[in-house]
């Protein structure tokens, strides 16, 4: 199968009076369509700066990009990237669409839900807005929402946090597009609706069988609902695997690291939570050779100060599995069973 | 949204009838007194009693204030015997310096007024509106720059400087229109040419100050707008960038500029002095400040601070309903 999206040697940064913001440097990742990929790291590792710049969401006045984002459309592929703004503008909606993370401003306070997801209907479609308003309809009943007949006339502060992610949802995928990239899509959500809208999700893109891309920083979220996971750091990739590669067989340590810091309900109470040690890095100012090694606990484990002169590379260790470390994997296991 | 109107009216007569209690108690305590200054220095007594007595002044202060919001209704009956007359419904009072009813006054200064504060009001809007979503569009360019001189010009030049400069070489030096005719009221519908002759200059000059803060709230609320996450919806959409700044954008944007506008219209209605005094037109604040400093002409001056008030108090109403329909959330509130 070949990938519905690739992108290619894509970085993002952003001038300012300090100096060059580097959220993005150099990433390449690929989704197929039925598939969700899952990017994962941290506040300002740059998982929602690189898709709103695929979707072509960014302020390209304070942006620069380098790179490509290539959809393999079925009239042929497009570099979304360095294609003119009217041509991705038309893609935004219909190939390619998009969810936020705040369901509560997401949605315009003025129009009622059933002018929103017509206008989208309507801007990619011939009919009437009758017919809009049915497809509005049909789509809220789709992803799940009661009593659509009389809802599609609401207004979004009429609607709770979850139900408006199902109209962002219905939304977004009234046009059929093949791509969805939900960024951080239940963060501002509680647990049981949470759980709700992955599975909408999930179910939506075996409907539609669309290639989705899911930003968070919920690894508990990830296990929900991801076939692959790429884990960000100070905006790289530094692992990407799948779904029981990341889970099981951890490579990077900074992955293991965010896997020993969730609270888990089986392990003794007493013990303090595992955290990193440190701070992220400053965009402005990346430290020399690998970006994590100044918060890593296995850099003294590498021989001749590689950590700190050498940026590792993406390198494959086995199939479909990932990892920009200068330790071996055997290595890292070792002192992993050590740590714990 | 019936019963949020209807609750708001109430609110609404509520204000006005406070208004109206407020504004003859604050002329009660006021140490001058009318009748004193019906006749001379050596007038006698009896006289300025039953003077008194004629301007309706010798009876407690609520009684007044209750036979006026009874002639507001009903009309007035002034004076005994030969000398009788009536001011019909609604009666504001009669002016005993002016001679004539006090609505009659306010018959003839209003219309002056109202195509003066309407005239100013669709141009600031528009000058306003436009610049400032220009400027929004072109942050930090020349446009916008220039639009910030704009308002800094406009905001810090008083309404008796540039009215002064207006008439001075726009009215004066090009005798675009003669200065005595400023002063005649021309009906807008027999005489349209001579109504916008009188009114385009003045207009300008209040047009100018208010265009200024218009400008400058335009531009910061729609900035502040494009960055709302529903933009970003819109843009996610598809949507093209004008169709997102007519539809989406300018919607957010201007709802609450509509709250001030309606309030800057309603405060000009009560009579734009400075202006009126300078293109000598014969409208409302031009009738107070007479009555005020000329003739302590106590019905004109109830009359008018009351009708002041009331364009106030009324053009929130119509705000608030306005509101009402743009917003969504307010309805059901």
């Amino acid at each position: 199968m070949s990938a519905f999206l690739e992108v290619k040697n894509l970085s993002v940064s952003f001038p300012t009076e300090d100096g060059l913001v580097k959220a993005t440097n150099d990433i390449s990742y690929s989704v197929n369509l039925g598939e969700t990929l899952a990017i994962v790291g941290e506040s300002g590792s740059g998982k929602s700066v690189t898709n709103l710049a695929v979707m072509g969401l960014h302020n390209a006045a304070k942006t620069n990009i380098s790179g490509q984002a290539i959809l393999n459309l079925p009239e042929g592929p497009i570099d979304v990237i360095s294609a003119p703004e009217d041509k991705v503008r038309r893609l935004r909606g219909s190939a390619m669409s998009m969810i936020f993370q705040d369901p509560m401003s997401s949605l315009h306070p003025y129009y009622s839900v059933g002018d929103q997801i017509s206008e989208a209907w309507l801007l990619y479609n011939k009919g009437d807005k009758q017919t809009a308003k049915k497809r509005s309809i049909e789509m809220l009943d789709l992803v799940g929402i009661p009593d659509p007949h009389k809802r599609v006339n609401e207004f979004p502060h009429q609607f709770s946090g979850g139900m408006r992610q199902r109209v962002m949802i219905a939304m977004a995928l009234i046009n059929n597009p093949k791509l969805l990239i939900a960024d951080e899509p239940t963060t501002a959500l509680d647990v049981t609706v949470q759980s709700q809208i992955l599975q909408l999700i999930r179910e939506m893109q075996k409907e539609f069988n669309m290639a989705v891309i899911l930003i968070t920083h919920d690894l508990g979220v990830v296990a929900q609902v991801a076939n692959r996971v790429c884990v960000m750091y100070a905006g790289k990739i530094v692992e990407e695997a799948s779904i029981d590669d990341i889970f099981y067989d951890s490579t990077h340590p900074y992955t293991i690291g965010l896997l020993g810091s969730i609270p888990r309900v089986d392990k003794y109470h007493g013990e303090r939570l595992k955290v990193i040690g440190g701070q992220p890095p400053s965009l402005i100012n990346l430290p020399e050779g690998c970006s994590f090694q100044p918060r890593c606990e296995f850099a003294k484990y590498v021989t001749g100060n590689r950590c700190s002169n050498q940026s590792p590379n993406l390198t494959g260790i086995s199939n479909n599995h990932k990892v920009s470390c200068h330790l071996e994997k055997t290595q890292v296991q070792q002192l992993k069973k050590q740590a714990m | 949204m019936l019963k949020y109107i209807a609750r708001r009216v109430a609110y609404t007569m509520m204000i006005l009838v406070l208004i109206s209690l407020v504004v003859y108690l604050i002329f009660d305590v006021l140490p001058m007194d009318p009748a004193r200054l019906t006749c001379g220095k050596t007038c006698r007594p009896d006289v300025v009693e039953a003077n008194r007595h004629r301007l309706g002044l010798d009876v407690s202060v609520w009684q007044q204030w209750w036979r006026f919001i009874v002639g507001l209704f009903k009309g007035r009956d002034y004076a005994e015997g030969a000398a009788a007359f009536h001011c019909p419904a609604p009666s504001f009072g009669y002016s005993f310096n002016r001679h004539e009813c006090v609505s009659t006054l306010i018959a003839r200064a209003f219309p002056v007024t109202f195509s003066l504060a309407l005239g100013a009001f669709v141009m600031w809007l528009a000058l306003g509106i436009s610049l400032g979503v220009w400027a929004a569009r072109n942050k930090g360019r020349f446009i916008d720059r220039a639009s910030t001189t704009f308002v800094l010009v406009g905001t810090s030049l008083p309404t008796f400087i540039s009215g002064i400069l207006i008439l001075l070489f726009i009215v004066v030096k090009f005798n675009l229109v003669s200065p005595i005719d400023l002063g005649k009221w021309h009906n807008p519908f027999t005489d349209p040419v001579g109504w916008f002759r009188t009114f385009i200059f003045p207009c300008l000059t209040l047009a100018l100050a208010y265009a200024a803060s218009y400008t400058r709230f335009t531009r910061s609320n729609v900035i502040e707008t494009t960055a709302e996450d529903f933009i970003r919806t819109a843009k996610a959409k598809g949507l093209s960038e004008r169709v997102i700044m007519r539809k989406h954008t300018l919607r957010a944007a201007l709802a609450p500029i509509v709250t001030i506008a309606g309030l800057d219209f309603a405060g000009l209605l009560g009579g734009a002095i400075i202006t009126e005094g300078i293109f000598n037109l014969p409208g409302l604040g031009r009738l107070s400040i007479r009555a005020v400093l000329q003739d302590y002409d106590l019905p004109v001056i109830v009359a008018t601070t009351l009708l002041a008030a009331s364009f106030v108090v009324f053009m929130n109403l119509v705000v608030d309903i306005l509101y009402a329909f743009i917003d969504p959330r307010v309805r059901v509130a």
